[in-house]
């Protein structure tokens, strides 16, 4: 695939080499039955490591410290009783900041279930080409440890939407806000597949920033300028 | 072009950043704002040293076992419908990356930050194959304006001011207003996500590089705040990932334990803005993303680093901490390093890729002050791997003349301790003098490097010898 047959072969050349290099300098042959063993159970087990206690509270604490820490990111968080009560939120939200009444979404079926009809929000679908205002997206799951969203690629909710619109809504049930990243990988793996993973996971912490011009640390640099998110309780 | 390196001329280039008045006052933004940033984040996080520990054991048992983790990942990476490739130099890495955007028929490729691209010297490559590569993070994109190479790792522009930037905006930028106001750095900002977006859209290759490499899932791992690597690697046909062999990690677990304290040491942030992690190419419904996904994996001199007094190096994420607090770097900025990676990090980094016959001065450039150990991330003993470079130097026969001379006249009376009491006694006793009633020296034969600027302080009372001796007599008195 590398574009021609010279370069394949030279790339399997480079492959030996890489890998006789490696192990020459570790002192090992690749077939050691401990080493291999070490690394299979590594994968296997997935061990967890060192879990900061900041995360570990549950129920209305969890959300109250994912809200916090995602405004410290420079997110804006508004709380709403049901996912009946979304679409208004989103349409608070817009008129609030003098936006467009005009969103784009994906295919998500939790998002499709919501009574937009009761607003009078103008609604595409798909992913975008970059024109669109607005972008909603309906989140995987939220980490309460440093209020950072999680979404995940597809035809539901387009990884476009994430970067290109100006303002990003994302949708997040309070079920699904975990206390760290472990436990959110665990539920990737319920969902996905062992060793499997959706082509892109996106860890959202706040709007888009740069510091590259003499480390004034600026708001939408090239993704979106504001990020809110709607925490559907109950 | 970054890949010829300027290391050896480290002292004149040292020298002439000292005396840039522009280059001083943008250094003035890095002694500033990382380091209290970074301390603060630390305090926030209880656990924050612990989790130090743990990503230096995450990354020295992936070291350990190298050879089969990247077999585990290569596999991973195949499943999930992308190819690896392996380049043993950086002309065979831009070789990979060229015969990819050639077969897509590229005119335009589109360039996440990263510092392997530097390394291989990949934009005068594509150049060359008639392609136009567009950097997109804001600070790689302002430097290659200015055909500059990056002079910190995170904050490539760093050493640049807001009035050179937008004197370079307008100098490329045509067909904007010619009187619109460029005095802040948001209307900079501005001016570049809307130039920028454009070129975005355009890409026929994107090129990013990676932060980790995850063999349990294959997946490759880019850290941003502006989010130009998920538009570089999400809108064109093919998405190239470049990295190096000591990106792997072994599981989702693992990066989640590094994550945790790489953004802390670089940017003071808990988190960067966007972590993302990606798996293969576009997936059948899926309404966007790269149809083809490539990882170009280099090696260039890194397996050889392996089993030795360097292997720890290896370790490094690459977040700019040890630059972040180095009084060396704060005074010279990274350019005078002369090649890819400045600071500490590139004091032990580039004598091992480019040779230390090249770099010897950077290991040399270091106070030993062991600021950049305190705070790595993943604990690297800088200090000492750079001793380790100034002895294979002496070894080699690199060490100019002088300090070789200076060091083996040093040698032979510390050899003999009776001696060296006489020689410094009197040497001590002399110096005194000669600083007469005022205690420092205006003039020193041999030192004029340092009386040039500052007075040399004259020996006063007696020596740490002579001291030693006696309060430990005072002491067994006692």
């Amino acid at each position: 695939m590398s574009g021609n047959p010279k370069n394949d072969s030279a790339m399997s050349n480079a492959r030996a080499e890489i890998f006789a290099n490696i192990r020459r300098s570790l002192g090992v042959t690749g077939t050691e039955a401990p080493r291999r063993d070490a690394v299979d159970d590594r994968i296997e087990r997935a061990p967890k490591g060192l879990i900061p206690g900041r995360g570990q509270v549950t129920g209305s604490e969890r959300i109250a410290l994912f809200k916090a820490e995602a405004e410290r990111a420079q997110a804006s968080v508004a709380m709403v009783s049901s996912a009946d009560a979304v679409p208004a939120a989103v349409a608070d939200y817009l008129r609030d900041h003098n936006l467009p009444a005009a969103v784009r979404m994906g295919a998500d079926a939790r998002l499709a279930s919501m009574p937009w009809g009761e607003t009078a929000l103008e609604i595409t679908r798909g992913a975008s080409e970059g024109r669109d205002l607005n972008g909603v997206s309906h989140a995987f799951a939220g980490i309460a440890e440093s209020g950072t969203l999680v979404l995940v690629s597809g035809e539901d909710n387009p990884t476009t939407l994430n970067f290109l619109p100006d303002n990003h809504i994302v949708v997040v049930n309070a079920k699904d806000l975990a206390g760290d990243y472990e436990e959110m990988w665990g539920r990737i793996r319920f969902t996905y597949g062992k060793g499997q993973m959706p082509r892109t996971v996106n860890f959202v912490t706040g709007p888009s920033r740069s510091g590259d011009i003499e480390q004034t640390l600026l708001l939408g640099a090239h993704g979106p300028r504001r990020v809110h998110i709607v925490v559907v309780e109950g | 072009m970054t890949l010829h390196p300027t290391s050896p001329k480290f002292k004149e280039n040292a020298h002439q950043a000292l005396g840039d008045t522009q280059l001083q006052k943008a250094l003035g933004n890095v002694r500033q704002g990382f380091i209290d940033k970074r301390v603060h984040a630390a305090e926030r996080l209880p656990e924050f040293e612990a989790l130090r520990d743990s990503a230096r054991d995450i990354k020295n048992h992936t070291l350990a076992h190298l050879d089969l983790y990247l077999e585990r990942y290569e596999q991973a990476v195949t499943a999930a419908g992308g190819h690896v490739h392996f380049a043993r130099t950086a002309k065979e890495a831009c070789d990979i990356v060229g015969a990819i955007c050639r077969r897509l028929e590229a005119k335009t490729v589109t360039k996440g930050k990263s510092m392997i691209a530097e390394e291989i010297g990949l934009n005068a490559h594509l150049e060359g194959l008639g392609m136009e590569p567009v950097e997109t993070d804001l600070g790689e994109y302002i430097i290659q304006l200015r055909n500059e190479p990056p002079s910190h790792i995170i904050a490539p522009a760093v050493h640049l001011t807001k009035e050179q930037v937008a004197s370079d905006f307008r100098r490329v930028h045509k067909g904007l207003d010619k009187d619109r106001d460029l005095t802040e750095p948001v209307t900079l900002l501005g001016e570049a996500r809307q130039v920028l977006r454009e070129r975005f859209l355009a890409a026929d290759v994107g090129i990013t590089g990676a932060n980790f490499l995850v063999a349990e899932t294959g997946t490759s791992i880019i850290v941003t705040n502006e989010g130009n690597g998920d538009l570089t690697q999400t809108l064109p046909k093919a998405h190239i990932v470049l990295a190096s062999i000591e990106k792997l990690v072994p599981t989702l677990e693992d990066v989640s334990q590094i994550l945790r304290v790489l953004a802390r040491s670089a940017t003071g942030q808990d988190m960067s803005v966007y972590t993302t992690f990606s798996t293969g190419p576009r997936r059948p419904g899926d309404p966007d993303g790269p149809g083809e996904y490539h990882v170009v994996i280099l090696d260039n001199g890194r397996s050889a680093m392996l089993g030795t007094d360097f292997q720890d190096m290896l370790r490094c994420i690459r977040c700019g901490a040890c630059m972040n607090h180095c009084p060396v770097y704060h005074a010279v900025g990274g350019h005078a390093y002369g090649w890819v990676y400045p600071g500490p990090m590139g004091a032990v980094l580039t004598p091992s890729l480019i040779g230390v016959d090249k770099a010897g001065h950077l290991p040399n450039a270091s106070t030993f002050c062991g600021r950049c150990e305190s705070v790595c991330p993943v604990r690297i003993p800088l200090p000492k791997m750079m001793r380790h470079w100034r002895e294979r130097e002496f070894e080699r026969h690199l060490t100019p003349a002088t300090v070789r001379s200076g060091l083996s006249v040093w040698g032979f009376f510390a050899r003999r301790p009776t001696l060296y009491r006489l020689a410094t006694g009197l040497a001590m006793r002399a110096l005194a003098f000669a600083g007469g009633g005022k205690g420092r020296l205006r003039w020193l034969p041999g030192a004029g490097g340092w009386t040039r600027y500052r007075d040399f302080p004259a020996p006063q009372g007696a020596s740490f010898q002579e001291r030693w001796r006696k309060e430990r007599a005072n002491r067994k008195v006692a």
